[in-house]
């Protein structure tokens, strides 16, 4: 993937750049675009076409189950019935944590029914998200800014962070599973007798050092990718004119590398959010560490269609994160992904 | 530095001083750089080798913290692949190959083309169909797995291939798509240019101008969405069946002789089966995979 053949002027890597390729304009352009339009047409359908079988149809057929009732025996009468309509009853009864009770109606959903821990798998899902976010956020920007130095065996360092990152996610639950398990090396190390996936809060943070431990790299890449954008001469110039290295870091570095980490940041925190594997397998989301994914998958034994109606809710609260992060955060990813700043590798 | 001559000594030795304690400034910076790299190291490989460790060490010595393997055994590995306790590792394996290969055949094969539209063509709604490709990627896997799962009883499909490979595709496609445009936007497209100069139909510059030019990023977007179709946990979890489950529920679900007894070593062995051809190929293709992953975020 050589640049150098590439006549097109580089550009100031950290001003992102325009689209690649423009052909001169002039006579033949609307043309040029009309016959490259087409083109384009038959290259997308594919894709586009198994998208919306794989994403699109299963997302419109679950919008229509969650308005449909589940069927199942009537506790009231003992009696088969079939489902029918519900309107937005399916909805109503996760937000308002609300069973179905017998003989008709609804009432609040007794602790330890799935329907009972909808506002609690929703904290525990944020509260994941933000502090795993957060962690990796730092750790990633701190390691970044190591693997960024010249030193001897810096691509052994960078080599490394990829481990974490290239094991399965089943298998670094089961691995922190492993070294949390009562008499494991966690306990001896530290010299504690802690149950790690067997209380409240130490539950909680056993997922959250697995995930930091396996995610971090992956925002330590981005970051540091983001990092190499920045041109020396910028740093050069400011040190000539006599900044400190905090005055560096503050004004030049996070402003420049920013358009890169909140990419990093928006990403991470669409997979946090829909974080599944690790709590699964590492507490079976015992003591508070049920996602909301962990819910929607323990419901769809007991209902299709009301667990179509929390994963659409999962859904929707991921999207408006999404939209959060791009309208008012200044995360441009399909900005950021169109530009073709040529960086230095 | 200055390296401006000045005629007065004093000045001259203010100025030696001032360098020796840069110099020295610079020796504890590259001091605290290689304790940081170190302690970089031991965290993201610590745990990893545990694994290993663990992995060869006899049953009773589970618990075992020595740093180095004492009590070496291969026997685990062989437990990993036993199938008198329910367990399937070696059939797991086998699948997870199959569906990784499947999924990314069809990814690629799809995919390509998208990545070379979007990455070479202009055309009107460029970036919504970007827009679209990145949002789907992001797609929470839950949404889609409960209308899946009544579709795939209603048909007969639970528990068979199609039903773990076509799931995998949404979540493959997108990554593909996306990391293919960010490296096509990289290549020498002047040589396209070149051969339609000198005659070609753009389908024949495609052909045998860019496809072997393409060769490298190709193959790299093929390792990364291995990798994730390798992984894939949550989808296979509820739609394989113990014939097809690939290793990711083959390990989450490890049984052991006695119900109340956890099989850590043969866990851990079953782990470093499934993880070290991987890493391997990570390491190998370490240049090529980085710029992989990073491509769409910051280009």
């Amino acid at each position: 993937m050589s640049t150098e053949l590439n006549p097109t002027p580089v550009k100031s890597p950290a001003s992102g750049g325009s689209p690649v390729h423009h052909p001169p304009k002039g006579v033949g352009e609307d043309n040029r675009i009309a016959t490259q339009g087409r083109w384009a047409a038959w290259l997308l359908a594919p894709t586009v076409i198994a998208l919306g079988i794989v994403i699109v149809y299963p997302i419109i057929s679950a919008i229509v189950m969650s308005f449909q009732k589940d069927a199942g025996l009537d506790p009231a009468t003992g009696l088969f019935t079939q489902g029918g309509s519900a309107g937005i009853q399916n909805y109503v009864n996760w937000l308002a944590q609300q069973c179905s009770a017998p003989g008709g109606g609804t009432v609040a959903c007794p602790p330890g029914t799935l329907g009972g821990q909808f506002w609690s798998a929703t904290a525990t899902t944020f509260f994941f998200t933000v502090v795993t976010v957060a962690l990796e956020t730092v750790l990633g920007f701190w390691m970044a800014m190591i693997m960024a130095r010249t030193f001897r065996g810096r691509s052994l360092v960078r080599a490394a962070v990829l481990v974490p990152w290239a094991i399965p996610t089943a298998v670094t639950a089961k691995l922190w599973f492993f070294i949390f398990a009562f008499e494991g090396i966690a306990n001896k190390l530290f010299n504690t007798t802690i149950l790690w996936t067997g209380s409240q809060w130490p539950a909680k943070w056993a997922v959250i050092i697995a995930d930091v431990w396996k995610t971090t790299p992956f925002m330590a890449l981005l970051i540091l990718a983001g990092l190499q954008m920045i041109p020396a001469e910028v740093y050069e110039a400011a040190k000539v004119d006599g900044a400190t290295a905090w005055q560096r870091f503050r004004l030049i570095t996070l402003p420049l590398v920013k358009p890169a980490l909140m990419v990093a940041v928006l990403f991470r925190t669409l997979d946090a959010l829909r974080m599944f594997d690790l709590p699964y397998i590492l507490t079976g989301g015992a003591n508070n560490t049920t996602t909301l994914s962990i819910l929607v998958i323990n419901q769809i034994r007991q209902g299709f269609n009301s667990a179509a109606a929390l994963s659409t809710i999962t859904f929707i609260i991921i999207f408006l994160v999404a939209f959060i992060f791009v309208r008012f955060l200044g995360a441009n990813v399909v900005e950021q992904s169109g530009a073709t700043g040529k960086g230095k590798k | 530095m200055t390296t401006a001559t000045a005629d007065a000594s004093a000045l001259r030795a203010r100025q030696d001083k001032g360098r020796r304690a840069a110099q020295n400034r610079e020796k504890w910076a590259q001091g605290r750089t290689y304790l940081s790299a170190a302690i970089i190291l031991l965290w993201c490989l610590a745990p990893a080798y545990w694994m290993v460790v663990t992995a060869f060490r006899e049953v009773g010595f589970t618990y075992d913290t020595s740093i180095l393997p004492t009590h070496v055994t291969l026997d685990n590995f062989n437990t990993a692949f036993d199938t008198s306790f329910g367990n399937r590792f070696g059939q797991a394996l086998l699948n997870s190959v199959f569906i990784g290969v499947v999924v990314t055949a069809i990814s690629l094969l799809i995919g390509v083309f998208a990545a070379y539209a979007l990455a070479r063509l202009n055309f009107r709604g460029k970036y919504l169909v970007l827009g679209f490709i990145l949002g789907a990627s992001m797609f929470p896997g839950v949404a889609l797995i409960t209308p899946l799962f009544q579709l795939f009883t209603n048909i007969g499909w639970m528990g068979t291939y199609q039903a773990l490979i076509i799931p995998n595709i949404s979540f493959v496609l997108p990554l593909t798509v996306y990391t293919m445009t960010s490296f096509f936007r990289e290549m020498p497209w002047e040589l396209e240019e070149s051969a339609r100069v000198d005659g070609c139909t753009q389908g024949q510059a495609f052909r045998k101008v860019i496809m072997p030019l393409a060769a490298p990023a190709i193959f790299t977007t093929a390792i990364l969405a291995f990798i994730s179709s390798w992984n894939e946990f949550l989808i296979a979890s509820q739609l394989s069946s113990d014939a097809t489950q690939p290793v990711t529920v083959a390990i989450a679900n490890f049984a052991g002789a006695q119900p109340n007894q956890i099989p850590y070593t043969a866990i851990m062995a079953a782990g470093t089966i499934v993880t070290i051809p991987l890493v391997i190929l990570v390491l190998v293709f370490q240049r090529k995979i980085v710029a992989g992953l990073t491509a769409g975020a910051v280009k």
